[in-house]
Order: structure tokens, then sequence, then C-alpha cells
């Protein structure tokens, strides 16, 4: 087995612990007075958590020069969707009893679950292009592009956290942070590289 | 002609290919079982409720599961004690549910005095022996409804607030009752978070106050209160959102104008003065349904939490979405 090989068998392995554990506890009834508050709660901030991690890939990548970590990005969004989806289904399920009617309300009436969807409407498209063939059928570029869409995710996912939570903001400003010094890496490597060129330019 | 080849390294010191791919393996396997350890334990700190709570001395949970038929309400059975006391919001001890059950066994609540002042013709400071000897408290078990969307059936035991307020003798002028938590971090060891503004402040209509549900708890299933649902002594306003229940109250004070109360000055844009709980008006969230703890899925929530009977006619002619 090759090295990058392992390492995305160790990636995959580590971000099903969780997961596990939620399961684990859950069933010797160790997840509080409210399990399934509790397991809406987890859920949303494990996707939080992922969404991170995707997006810490190319600043450590280029900070490292650990060039393979790139090929860990594609495992890591996954997972921030799929415990996104399993965040959705909780509270489709547990909060709405898949009662269409009150969560169409809902939207329209809460502006937190409005940002809650939008963050998980964004990382649609992304999963559904993660596939080589469909980065093939994009083409790099486009499907680069496309794929800045996690940044909205991510500003709007922890937009979500923020507006949800009742006086305590410490854990979404944190997240925020976080988020914040992320996105703005980018915002700073784009801005040096398209004013580089420019000042090359004869006057 | 034997040619000999220098020897440096012995073929038999060569590791074996065999050994080196399984040396290998072992190293993965242990490298893979070591992180998967860390990432659970980050998760458990990071992540995991702490429900356990330090059982506090001499108070043992009362009553097996089935007290809890015994102690319900008809139809609805009481919430467990462990539940009761392990998932509380009291934010002087922490924003989460759990901490307040870990964290608030620093609260002091011997001796413990309860001032009735402001607009009274009887200004008195109770000592809560006192308090009780007066007004022995009662079993009195109601829907406690969370503005978080989840609720319990708790038997608390407590006596009438408005047999207290009336013994001060109100004046003409007093139009509301305003009540303080204790807010000394050295005398009762209650930490000063920065989630709110303290002292925690909350406050009824006078003849809110008078009505015979208001009550002031001392305790639950027939033991004393624990430090995490506001020992000594605290509000319990059944028709309302739990938040108007003030915990660990040292001041009553009569006033003539309304409170200006601790969520109402944090969030004015989502909390109202009144609170009650009404399924049609959204408060923070739909208010609709509610998670009833220890319940699998959610149950209708009704005006008034159920009191509609009660207590609607202190609301007679009131415009109830907008007197929130």
């Amino acid at each position: 087995m090759k090295e990058i090989k392992f390492y995305k068998l160790a990636v995959f392995v580590n971000a099903l612990v969780p997961l596990a554990l939620l399961g684990w506890d859950w069933r010797r009834g160790q997840l509080g007075a409210n399990p399934l508050d509790f397991v809406t709660r987890t859920t949303g901030t494990l996707t939080l958590v992922f969404l991170v991690l995707t997006l810490a890939v190319t600043p450590l990548r280029k900070w490292t020069g650990a060039q393979w970590l790139v090929r860990l990005r594609r495992m890591l969004g996954l997972y921030a969707f799929f415990y996104g989806s399993l965040h959705l289904l909780c509270y489709v399920w547990f909060d709405k009893w898949f009662d269409l009617a009150a969560m169409a309300e809902d939207v329209a009436r809460r502006r937190f679950i409005l940002v809650g969807v939008l963050a998980f409407t964004s990382m649609v498209p992304l999963a559904v292009t993660s596939t080589d063939r469909m980065i093939k059928r994009l083409g790099g570029k486009r499907w680069q592009k496309l794929h800045r869409l996690t940044y909205l995710a991510a500003a709007a996912g922890v937009f979500h956290y923020y507006l949800l939570v009742k006086a305590d903001t410490r854990k979404p400003l944190a997240f925020a942070a976080v988020v914040a010094v992320l996105l703005g890496y980018r915002a700073y490597v784009s801005y040096t590289k398209s004013s580089a060129p420019l000042s090359l330019k004869p006057r | 002609m034997l040619i000999k080849k220098p020897d440096d390294v012995k073929s038999s010191e060569i590791t074996d290919r065999k050994v080196y791919l399984s040396r290998r393996s072992f190293m993965r396997g242990a490298a893979l079982l070591a992180s998967t350890v860390a990432t659970g334990f980050l998760y458990r700190e990071l992540l995991s409720p702490q429900v356990e709570a330090p059982s506090p001395a001499g108070r043992a949970a009362p009553g097996p599961q089935s007290a809890a038929k015994q102690w319900g309400l008809p139809g609805e059975e009481a919430t467990a004690y462990k539940d009761i006391t392990t998932y509380n919001n009291f934010y002087e001890f922490g924003t989460d549910k759990y901490s307040p059950a870990r964290r608030a066994q620093s609260l002091i609540t011997r001796p413990w005095t309860v001032s009735v002042e402001g607009l009274v013709n009887k200004p008195k400071v109770f000592d809560l022996d006192e308090l009780t000897r007066l007004f022995p408290p009662e079993d009195r078990i109601y829907r406690h409804r969370c503005v978080e969307g989840w609720s319990m059936v708790i038997p608390w035991l407590g006596f009438p607030l408005g047999e207290l307020i009336k013994l001060a003798e109100p004046q003409g002028a007093a139009k509301y009752v305003a009540f303080e938590t204790a807010n000394d971090p050295k005398g009762r060891g209650i930490p000063q978070t920065d989630a709110l503004s303290w002292p925690y402040v909350e406050g009824l209509r006078l003849d809110e106050a008078l009505h015979p549900l208001a009550t002031l708890a001392t305790g639950i299933y027939g033991e004393a209160l624990l430090p995490q649902n506001g020992a000594p002594v605290r509000l319990v306003v059944p028709w309302k959102y739990g938040f108007k229940g003030i915990k660990s109250v040292v001041r009553i004070t009569l006033v003539e104008r309304m409170p200006s109360t601790t969520w109402v000055k944090e969030v004015p844009s989502v909390y109202g003065f009144f609170s009650n709980v009404n399924p049609e008006v959204d408060v923070l969230r739909a208010q609709a349904t509610e998670q009833r703890v220890g319940d699998w899925g959610r149950r209708r929530t009704l005006p008034f939490n159920g009191y509609a009977e009660q207590v609607a006619h202190l609301y007679d002619g009131m415009d109830l979405s907008y007197y929130v």
C-alpha cells in the first residue's frame, strides 16, 4: 500500500470516529436528557469542523510544501457533506417530523433556518461534481470556479450557527474567526497575484 | 578462483522482505489505532455531553423510575429526576445544558434570605427557614416549557408567591413585581460569566404574581432543590416560558413600572416581558410544537402551556401577538 493510500484510509477511519461514538453513546443512553437535540447539534458542529478542515488544506499545503495533502481534500469535503446531510435529516426528522408545510413556513420565517438551508444547498453541487469524471467533464478551471462555493458554504454555515445561539456566541465566533482567516488567506493570495503583473506594466 | 564478496552486512542480518513489510504494516496499524484513539478523546473532550453530575452528599435520587408515574399529571408522566437535575439553563454557571449540574455545586445556599421590598407597607427580609415555616411547601406538579422547544413535567415542592406578597401589603401604586437572582461571587459562589449581564432579573405584573399558580419552589420530588435547579428558592410560573422562572431568588421588589428584565434587555427584538407560552407566536423559533424530555417525537404546544382555563382571563382585551 502506498503512503497516500494509507493517509486516505486514516482520514476515512478517523472521520467516522465521531459518528461511531455518537451511535455508541446513543445506545447506552449517554446523550443526556435530550438526545435528539444533542445529535442535531453535534452533526451540525461536525459539518463545520470538516468544512474548516477542507478549507485548511490549501494553505497548509503551501505552508508545509506537502503537496499530497490536496489528495485528502475531496474526502474531507465529502465528510462535510455527509455530516451536513445527517444534520439536515435530524432537523427534518426530529424537529419537523417530515411536515413539509411546517418546514416551508420555518424557512420563510426563521432567518437561521434559511441561512442553514443556503449553506447545505451550496454543498450539493460540490458533492455531485466531486468525481474524477465530473472534474474532466467540467474542465479544471470551471470545476475550480464552481468549487469556490465551499467559501459560501462555510461562511453561511458559521452565520447559521451564530444566529441560532441564544446569548453565548463564543463558539460561533471562534468558528467565524477560523473561517475568516482561511478565506482571508485566499483573498490575500488572489489580490497579490492579480496586482503583481500590473506593477510590471510600463507606466 | 574464488571471489569473495566483502561482507559488511551479513546476509543473516538483512531484514527479510516479508518481515520488513509486516513491520511496516504493524507500524501503520499502530498509527491508525493511535490516531483514532486521539480523535475519540478529542471528540469526548469537545463534543460529548458530560451528563454525570456529582451527586450531592445525602441526596440520593428519590424513588425508583416507577415513581415518575405516581408523580405525574393525568396522562403525563413526570420527567425523570436525573433529567430534571442534569439538563438545565442557569447561565451564571455556563451556557451548556450540562454545565450547571457540574458547576453549580459551588453555590452556597445556607444561610439564605429573601427580601421583600419596594412599594409595600411591611418590607421584610425573610430567612429561608422562616419562609417555609410561614408557608409550608406543598406538592405542585406543573408542565415546564422552555423557549428552546423542550418541555418537562416537574413535581415541584412550593408555596404560592401571592401569599408572601400579600403578607408584605402592597401599596396602591405597585403594579409590577421584580425578582433578582443572587449575584455575589465571593459570598454565594455564583461566578460571573459574561454570557449575560448580572444579576438576572425577571418580572411579573402584580395580578400575575398574585395568581395561585405562581409558585415559589423550594424542592423537586419531595427533596430540597439542587443548586442547578435554582436552590434554595426559585420562581415557577407554569404558563410562561421557563426563563421567567428566575432561580436562586434573593430580592422581590414591588414597583410601579414594568421592570427591565434580563432577556428583554439582551435581545429586545426576540423576547417580550410577558413571554406566555403561545404556540402561535414565534419566539426565537416556531413554538407550535415541543420535545417532551424523555419522549421520542414532538407534541403540540398548548396555549398558556395548558393553563389557559386558569390564566387566560388575566390577558382579556390584550393582543397577545403584540404583547409577547
